[in-house]
């Protein structure tokens, strides 16, 4: 498979007034076409300044310290310095946001909102762009679409915009979809809807999708590959089946047994104790060595990914059963 | 929406009225106008027919329902000083007073938007330091030493424009620049606070992930977004200007307009000249209040009237 999009030892600081917080500590990911890539991590461990770095939305008081992006052989990010090249955010690659109740102008119709993606990248005529506008609508399961388009956002419900801001995604034919945490703000049912509409998309459209999520269940059920966040950086990639069955970082398989099963008799939820590092003086070596039972003195050494398995883990211990009750 | 509209004129009306009312309360209860209107020297005999010539020497209940009634038809009494109906005065200046607030006003948003958004952009940068810089002095300059070092330096040093009067095009200059810097810095900050909160919201992001760039971000989507508290904070400086600017720069300028006609009238003791002032800028209050209800609804459909 060949890679589409391809992140390089990606850095992003923010400069605060405390002193300069490393979000991202060299990044490296790729993504082929048609590929679904699962993003998983507590908040702040950077899944999501990793998409608006690829989106290009890094801005004051945060900036590209290091590292590359490449979207198809074009440079988005070039030796730590942001590309500006047209036609591709937007339309080769699109993003969906994780608050569809404020994603949207509130003062435009959602006619407007529409058109103005499809005026832009597919250089449509008025009228055009209103029927493909609509088309779109009626494509992510809006029914009587051309009505709606003169409609405001309040007059839709939070899982109707999400489908709204589905639409305007792929409303110009895009190879790569960005949805950050597109079902958090969204209740459980509703939620099933939009993974269900994103999966049937993807198919149909021949998408590439990075979902970026901390539930685990979204992506055992629509992700094929994983990589697992920690404190900026990639601790854990492989395919969903290894890492479901065969976590070899302590923290993946911490997570993925704090996750609460429903064919499991559980008197209390599992944790994993201790919080993650502030990333203003972030630590030398494996972030995450503070709150893992098997900690050992070479973890304060710098962990690069390296092969495990099918899959790459940065951790001197890879696959040791770190919390010993096999869960 | 024409239900809102004939409430709010009715609601409109009664505020006119109350207005109104006070201004006749104060000037006959608690003022003698015979005293304000007659010379120091006139005689007890001159008083009493002056008095009995405009009705002051009937019951008070008479007189309120006579200045009631007259009102209805826009009789407001002659004008001691003008000698003519003090309503055709009013009608008579109020266009001019328009004009210069219109010219203030207008320049004062085409001014303040480009530059608070300018600000907006980089919170704290060098720009922004200097735009708040200057509309702080822009808000602490009063407008009557405005317009004095005006016309001190644009009328008698360069000699580029007229010292004051009306007439030409080059007159309005000066007038409308003193009276529009007030609005310019209110304004231009307000536009500059909203703006980063707008350019901050996720609706912002999801434009700029749709590769929208940042003039038309700038121009349709926040722009529209601060529109409504821009309206609410324009009608105010409207109504501020007729009632306060216009006093204080039509009298520096000898602009023949509403405020100067209203510091002369009170030079000269003109009662009924002074109770139709207060009435026809009561009445434009009142109207600028619901159009900028009105407008406000035709940007945001949110907002309910009622």
């Amino acid at each position: 498979m060949s890679a589409l999009l391809k992140i390089e030892d990606l850095a992003v600081v923010f400069d605060t007034r405390a002193g300069t917080v490393e979000a991202l500590r060299g990044v490296s990911l790729s993504l082929g076409r048609g590929e679904t890539l699962g993003i998983v991590g507590e908040s702040g461990s950077g899944k999501s300044v990793t998409a608006q770095a690829v989106m290009g939305l890094i801005d004051v008081p945060g900036r590209i310290a290091g590292g590359s992006i490449s979207w198809d052989g074009q440079a988005l990010v070039q030796d730590g310095a942001q590309q500006h090249p047209s036609g591709i955010w937007g339309k080769e690659v699109t993003m969906v946001f994780q608050s569809p109740m404020t994603s949207l102008n509130p003062l435009m119709t959602i006619g407007a909102q529409l058109e103005e993606v499809i005026r832009k990248h597919l250089g449509l005529g008025r009228a055009a762009a209103r029927d493909h506008a609509a088309e779109m609508l009626a494509a992510v399961g809006i029914s009587g679409a051309r009505r709606r388009l003169d409609q405001y956002p309040h007059e839709f419900s939070g899982g109707m915009r999400q489908r709204v801001m589905i639409a305007m995604a792929i409303a110009c034919e895009p190879k790569l979809l960005i949805a950050d945490e597109p079902t958090t703000a969204l209740d459980v049912t509703i939620q099933a809807q939009i993974l269900e509409l994103l999966a049937g998309l993807q198919e149909r459209l021949g998408l590439s999708i990075i979902l970026i999520t901390h539930d685990l269940g979204i992506v055992a059920g629509l992700c094929h590959r994983v990589a697992v966040m920690y404190a900026g950086q990639i601790v854990e990639t492989g395919s969903v089946d290894d890492i479901f069955d065969r976590p070899a970082h302590p923290y993946t398989q911490g997570l993925i047994r704090s996750t609460p099963r429903l064919d499991e008799p559980e008197d209390r939820l599992t944790a994993i104790e201790g919080t993650p590092p502030g990333l203003l003086h972030p630590p030398e070596g494996c972030a995450f060595r503070t709150r893992c039972p098997i900690a050992r003195d070479d973890c304060r050494a710098p962990q690069a990914l390296r092969p495990f398995g099918a899959g790459f883990v940065a951790c001197t211990q890879p696959g040791v059963d770190a919390w010993g009750d096999g869960k | 929406m024409p239900d809102f509209i004939l409430r709010r004129l009715f609601q409109g009306l009664l505020v006119v009225l109350g207005v109104t009312a006070t201004v006749f309360v104060v000037t006959r209860v608690f003022g003698d106008p015979v005293s304000l209107m007659l010379p120091l020297s006139a005689t007890d005999a001159q008083r009493a027919a002056f008095a009995a010539q405009i009705g002051l020497d009937q019951p008070l209940p008479v007189q309120f329902w006579r200045f009631l009634t007259d009102i209805v038809t826009l009789d407001f009494g002659d004008s001691l000083w003008q000698r003519r109906p003090a309503i055709e005065v009013v009608f008579e200046r109020l266009p001019n007073t328009a004009l210069l607030v219109g010219a203030g006003l207008g320049l004062a948003v085409l001014v303040s938007i480009p530059l608070g958004a300018i600000a907006a952009l980089r919170p704290g940068g060098l720009v922004d330091r200097l735009v708040v810089s200057l509309g702080l002095l822009g808000l602490a300059m009063p407008q009557f030493w405005l317009g004095l070092m005006a016309i001190m330096v644009f009328a008698v040093q360069l000699k580029w424009l007229p010292t004051s009067g009306f007439g030409t095009a080059a007159h309005l200059v000066l007038p409308a620049l003193t009276l529009a810097m007030t609005p310019i810095a209110r304004f231009t900050m307000m536009v500059r606070a909203a703006m980063i909160d707008e350019l901050n919201k996720p609706y912002v992001q999801t434009a700029r992930a749709k590769g929208m760039s940042l003039p038309r971000i700038l121009r349709v989507h926040t722009l529209r977004n601060i529109l409504v508290p821009f309206l609410a904070l324009s009608g105010w400086e409207a109504i501020t200007a007729l009632s306060g600017y216009t006093v204080v720069v039509e009298t520096v300028f000898a602009w023949p307009g509403l405020g100067l006609t209203a510091v002369q009238a009170i030079q000269r003791g003109d009662l009924f000249l002074m109770q139709a002032i207060v009435f026809v800028i009561a009445a434009l209050i009142v109207i600028i209040g619901i159009a900028i209800d009105v407008a406000a609804k035709s940007i945001d459909p949110r907002i309910e009237l009622n």
